[in-house]
């Protein structure tokens, strides 16, 4: 795959924390640490340039959440977005989700092209008028305007979390959605903000026999019903809302047996899941641990089908990323949009996709110094040991600063969004 | 039966990979290893609260490593093995140890006010917090700390345990920093209870086993502590050992 052309929107003050194509990829929502949204928008295909592929713009940028303080705790909430998800078009105005800590928030994006002029009761400014002085009734107008692009909260779901909030997803009937935290997930009607049903709740008793949390958790793409959790253990649970009010007991439940040749005091952290993504298809899931990526099949329970390796190079190397919370790292993962691909970062502003057709696979580099903009990206390669070839990097030159956590794909096309620290780059296919 | 089947970590691993390494590299004892890989541990849960909230996910996995280690250390025995060791080393040493387990309750007591430790814990090794503090503690006080700590604040917060660490997510006392500190000292300085919260307290276990390591200069209080108290002391010995 050549990926030819990179634009660059850097260099924002803060730290990217989530990117998220809407569902018919001509919007793309990038959330950061200092609680805002970005939202950039395809350029529409021009007959004049008909060589120059639609290239992302800024559309709308907003402040969704700000840093709060919780005075029962004495603790700061972060304002850091932690997700975005869109909800499908139904008219004119865009509508996503976005969450930080504790509190998640729907927001309307919507154009404004048009301004009503000639007011009987109030003048251009706004300014009533004194009704005295009005002699003649008039009707308003819709004369154009410069287009603007609006964001307005139109609710807030606060009050439903104890923890932090890791995951929201969507729920197929449009109609409602979950948020997770590290031990409950919730259940939201968008129409509803002061109250949710708590569908999932792990905390023990005793705190003190805590041993497992909630990681991440996503609806089916087409069961309403349906939905998984992974956690901090390296399971995946299926539960089927039908069957009970409080979802706690599973209908499936994935694991695969420790590799007893691997254990080391590092196993749980490493195996502890940090993303869990549907197929489009909605037959698998994908999972991102430490080092790899799995994809399960709903009908089989004991193993993924598929393991890819992302770093394995980092194997021997655990103590010293334990030692620097490297190995604490939540990268997530993401399906193309035939599920043909998937995607997934690493250290080093590297990402690496996954043909699970041809088994190929490829390391790439997102980062200005090493592409120019327009040029085929090259691929990379670590070298783990031995002779280090002119192009390779050594394991041991590895920036873990300079990390991939979050990454985008179209959902029909071959653009990608990478989130690189405080840049965003997007890659598209080349044109032949 | 102990299980030898666990992988080591780093400089072994390295070795394994065979070919021309970049010279020799001085491998340290399994045992060191795992022994300093405890105290990171423990140190990354002491860190874990600042103004914001701790990672909930980060302090269950780093607990649970703890758990791990702390059960394999006591099914070979290493529970035991520390003390001979330990002889040769200056009491001032395991004099800073103890003031550092002993904090809160010497702060209630108003013995020795160890200021801004909490803020002052930098993620590097124990023995770096150890020297910072050495210059801190008066002569030869490890018999009256001992007599100092009072054995119901030993016994009370033998009692919390890693549930502190997620309690307090929870149900916090509303008030100033400092207060928020001071209040995480006891479970977080207390290296015994970190350790011993983990297995389940009524096990007698690795308490029984410890008690003839009790220092014979320092008489425990009461005969109901003296099991707690030989362990902390150990726990010290341990601590100071690396």
């Amino acid at each position: 795959m050549n990926y030819p052309d990179e634009s660059t929107y850097g260099n924002k003050a803060d730290i990217i924390s989530t990117v998220e194509f809407n569902h018919t990829g001509e919007l793309l929502a990038t959330g950061d640490k200092g609680g805002r949204v970005v939202i950039f928008q395809r350029e529409q295909e021009s007959k004049n340039q008909v060589h120059r592929r639609g290239e992302y713009n800024v559309y709308s940028t907003f402040q969704s959440h700000e840093p709060e303080f919780d005075y029962l705790k004495s603790l700061e909430i972060e304002e850091k977005i932690n997700k975005i998800r869109w909800l499908p078009q139904q008219n004119a105005a865009y509508f996503l989700l976005s969450t930080n800590d504790k509190t998640v928030k729907l927001w309307k994006v919507s154009e404004r092209d048009k301004r009503p002029e000639g007011y009987n009761l109030k003048d251009e400014e706004g300014r009533l008028r004194d009704p005295a002085t009005i002699t003649t009734l008039r009707v308003p107008v819709l004369r154009p305007m410069d287009l603007m692009v609006e964001a307005t909260p139109r609710r807030v779901f606060a009050n439903a979390h104890t923890y932090h909030i890791n995951s929201i997803s969507v729920n197929s009937d449009y109609e409602t959605y979950m948020s997770a935290d590290d031990l409950r997930i919730n259940l939201w009607n968008f129409e509803i903000t002061n109250q949710s049903f708590n569908i999932v709740d792990i905390k023990p008793a005793n705190m003190e026999e805590l041993t497992e949390v909630i990681t991440a958790a996503e609806f089916h793409p087409h069961h309403c019903n349906t939905f998984v959790y992974s956690s901090s253990k390296g399971t995946i649970r299926l539960c089927d809302m039908r069957a009970s009010a409080l979802c706690d007991r599973h209908t499936k439940f994935f694991e695969e047996p420790e590799d007893p040749s691997n254990r080391s005091f590092f196993s749980e952290i490493i195996s502890s899941i940090s993303d869990v993504k549907f197929s489009h298809s909605g037959r698998y899931i994908m999972t991102r641990d430490y080092l790899t990526v799995k994809v399960w099949d709903l009908n089989m329970e004991n193993r993924p089908i598929e393991t890819y390796q992302v770093h394995d190079y980092l194997r021997s190397k655990l103590c010293s990323l334990y030692e620097n919370d490297c190995i604490f790292d939540k990268f997530e993962c993401v399906w193309n949009g035939s599920d043909s691909v998937i995607m997934t970062g690493s250290y080093n502003n590297f990402f690496r996709m996954f043909d699970r057709n041809t088994k190929r696979d490829v390391t790439l580099e997102a980062s200005r110094e090493n592409s120019k903009p327009r040029a085929i990206l090259k691929p990379r390669k670590v070298c783990v040991g031995g002779k280090r070839r002119k192009d390779e990097i050594s394991v041991d030159s590895l920036d873990f600063s300079k990390k991939i956590l979050h990454t985008a794909w179209h959902p029909s096309e071959n653009i990608i969004a990478v989130a690189a620290t405080n840049n965003l780059y997007i890659f598209q296919d080349k044109v032949n | 039966m102990f299980a030898r089947g666990l992988k080591r970590k780093c400089a072994d691993h390295e070795e394994d990979m065979g070919g021309a390494l970049a010279g020799f590299k001085a491998v340290p004892s399994y045992s060191l290893q795992r022994q300093s890989l405890l105290d990171m541990s423990l140190v990354k849960l002491q860190l874990c609260h600042m103004l914001v909230e701790p990672n909930l996910c980060r302090s269950v996995l780093i607990a649970n490593t703890v758990r791990q280690i702390q059960e394999e250390m006591t099914q070979d025995g290493t529970w035991r093995m520390a003390a001979p060791q330990s002889t040769g080393r200056a009491p001032l040493d395991r004099l800073v140890s103890t003031e550092i387990l002993c904090r809160s309750t010497r702060e209630q007591d108003g013995v020795c006010p160890a200021s801004g430790m909490g803020d002052g814990l930098a993620l590097g090794p124990v023995s770096e917090f150890s020297t910072v503090t050495s210059a801190q503690t008066p002569g030869n006080p490890q018999n009256s700390v001992w007599e100092m700590d009072s054995p119901r604040e030993n016994r009370g917060s033998f009692q919390k345990s890693l549930d502190q660490i997620f309690e307090t997510l929870e149900t916090r006392n509303p008030g100033s920093t400092d207060e928020l500190f001071s209040d995480m000292d006891s479970s977080y300085y207390d290296l015994d209870t970190v350790l011993t919260g983990v297995v389940s307290r009524a096990e007698p276990g690795p308490c029984d086993g410890l008690q003839g390591l009790a220092p014979a200069a320092t008489p425990p209080p009461s005969s109901s502590c003296k099991s707690d108290l030989g362990e902390l002391d150990h726990v010290v010995e341990i601590l100071v050992e690396t």
